[in-house]
């Protein structure tokens, strides 16, 4: 059984349908994909998924439970995690208090310290800013902080849109590498982007998806290699 | 010494509307929406302790009862008439809380009557520090106003609920996804407001006995005043609002000549300071959102 699924999911905004019922299935262990133009729909399936935008039709279940009308808050609990797009940190927080939201829906208290130890780790800046108010953190810095914050909570999933936005190759790069390690250590990844490339060089699958519908499927390093994808998303 | 003397009544006059301007404050931030009907719980809460004073005789047990009450009116009005407005025009749910204020005097009326109630509270001696005299109440307000007012902020600053706070106010879709239930921090900040608008109509009453379905109507406006002065959203604005009105008015109430136009004075400092500063003196500059 998948550990996400989604089920001809559809979305609109007023009369506009965004996501024309869409299908797709993450692994447990896996990294998937979602890759497409500006307006494709990734963040609409994104925060669809998370219960952030109703759903029109069609089903998302997770780990067995359909969610599809589950409230957002209620999914951190169960182990799904989303860093949305634009980052959307508390500016008005510190560092240190934004991870503490992060963890707002662990009842575990004791476990916070060690936590939090664990993302000053993964990212040594958070820990030299812990004190600084978010809205002075660099782009890279926000990204780091924003991608901390969705790990205090243990997800079994995290949901990730555009991480590369806004950031330097170099970043990007360190970023991706973040990824890849935090998927290695036993949290699935869900990944959204318009840097195809990167993102088919760390997946395992992607799904692209056009103007609300899914156009075509399958194991990225193969993607990575289709001629129409080269063209329209590698620039090659 | 009269000097001294007027600024310790403003500070104290000023904590009364803090009270007030804190509920007006948080609302916004947090529900986003002006809350019209705040001034009219204050009322609720004079009426509270009329009644539980003139049952028992003790005016505590009337503040406390009027907290309680005023919390479950707050909650309930959010409930029944803001909750399902969620997420349509600004317009609709002023129309509504106005509809609200007018609910709340009316009933209010058509329970106690017109003719104003005298609600005798507590007779506190005056306090002399050498050639300074210092009525009770003024002391007594001036004293719990500025206690409540601090420990409101230690508990938005370092308490994780009070964090979430902030993070419902900044961003309510993200803070739903760090799991906190913004619905539910929106029904605890109307009961603090509400609370907190019980204890400012315990305040007034202390001050001058005469309690009527209209009390809560002008200070709930020169309250929001000062709300929007300090920065409207702004937790210490509210409270540094709500202390500059006071303090004017106090000032502005001791000269024969002026004192008639104190409203006018206030509202004016009002459009002076949106002039220089539209956001308030502590408002944030509303950001682009990425
Ligand atoms: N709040 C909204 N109201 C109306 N239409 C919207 C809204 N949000 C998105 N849309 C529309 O839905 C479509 C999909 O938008 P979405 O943000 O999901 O695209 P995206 O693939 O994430 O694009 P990008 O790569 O630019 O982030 C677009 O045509 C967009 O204009
Ligand atoms: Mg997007």
């Amino acid at each position: 059984m998948a550990l996400l699924e989604v089920k001809d999911l559809e979305v609109y905004y007023g009369v506009i349908r965004a996501l024309k019922g869409i299908s797709f299935k993450v692994e447990k262990g896996e990294i998937v994909t979602l890759i497409g133009a500006n307006g494709a729909g990734k963040t609409t399936t994104m925060q669809s998924i998370i219960g952030l935008i109703p759903i029109r039709s069609g089903s998302v279940v997770y780990n067995g439970n359909d969610i599809t009308k589950t409230p957002c808050h209620k999914l951190a609990k169960l182990g799904m995690s989303q860093v949305p797009e634009g980052r959307r940190i508390f500016q008005e927080l510190t560092v240190y208090e934004n991870l503490m939201m992060g963890a707002y829906s662990v009842k575990n208290k004791s476990s916070f310290k060690d936590d939090i130890e664990d993302v000053y780790k993964r990212f040594p800046r958070l820990k030299e800013r812990k004190n600084q108010i978010a809205s002075t953190l660099s782009g890279g810095e926000q990204q780091m902080l924003a991608m901390g914050r969705a790990l205090m909570s243990h997800p079994d999933i995290l949901l990730l849109d555009e991480p590369s936005m806004g950031l330097s190759p170099l970043l990007v790069t360190e970023i991706f590498d973040i990824i890849k390690e935090i998927n290695k250590q036993g949290t699935t990844v869900l990944l959204v982007e318009q840097n195809a490339k990167k993102a088919l060089s760390i997946a395992d699958r992607a799904y692209v998806l056009e103007t609300g519908s899914i156009v075509l499927e399958g194991d990225a390093k193969e993607l990575m290699d289709n001629d129409d994808i080269k063209k329209a998303y590698l620039g090659e | 010494m009269e000097f001294l003397e007027t600024l310790i009544n403003g500070l104290s006059i000023g904590g009364t509307y803090a009270m007030i301007a804190l509920g007006y404050t948080m609302v916004y931030g947090i529900a986003k929406m002006l809350n019209f009907a705040h001034g009219d719980v204050i009322m609720v809460g004079g009426y509270t302790i009329y009644v539980i004073l003139a049952q028992t005789g003790y005016p505590f047990l009337g503040l406390a009862a009027a907290i309680l009450f005023c919390v479950l009116l707050g909650v309930a009005v959010e409930k029944v008439a803001y909750k399902p407005l969620r997420g349509a025009s600004p317009l609709a749910v002023l129309i509504t809380a106005i509809g609200v204020s007018y609910l709340l005097q009316s009933s209010a009326q058509m329970i106690f009557g017109s003719a104003p109630k005298m609600v005798t509270l507590v007779h506190i001696n005056s306090i002399n520090i050498g050639a300074l005299q210092i009525e009770g109440h003024v002391v007594v307000t001036l004293i719990s106003s500025f206690v409540i007012m601090l420990l409101l902020t230690l508990f938005v600053k370092y308490t994780k609920v009070g964090r979430a706070m902030i993070a419902v106010s900044e961003d309510k879709g993200a803070a739903q996804l760090m799991g906190i239930n913004s619905n539910a921090i929106i029904t605890l900040t109307f009961a603090i407001g509400s609370a907190l608008a019980a204890v400012a109509g315990f305040f007034m009453l202390l001050k001058s006995p005469s309690l009527t379905n209209t009390m809560g109507a002008m200070p709930g406006i020169k309250a929001f005043t000062a709300a929007v002065i300090g920065g409207i959203g702004s937790i210490p604005g509210a409270m540094v609002g709500g202390i500059l009105i006071g303090i004017i008015e106090a000032f502005s109430l001791k000269s024969a000549a002026i004192a008639p136009y104190t409203n006018a004075i206030e509202f004016l400092i009002l459009i002076v300071i949106l002039l220089v500063r539209p956001s308030g003196i502590l408002g944030k500059k509303r950001r682009e959102k990425v």
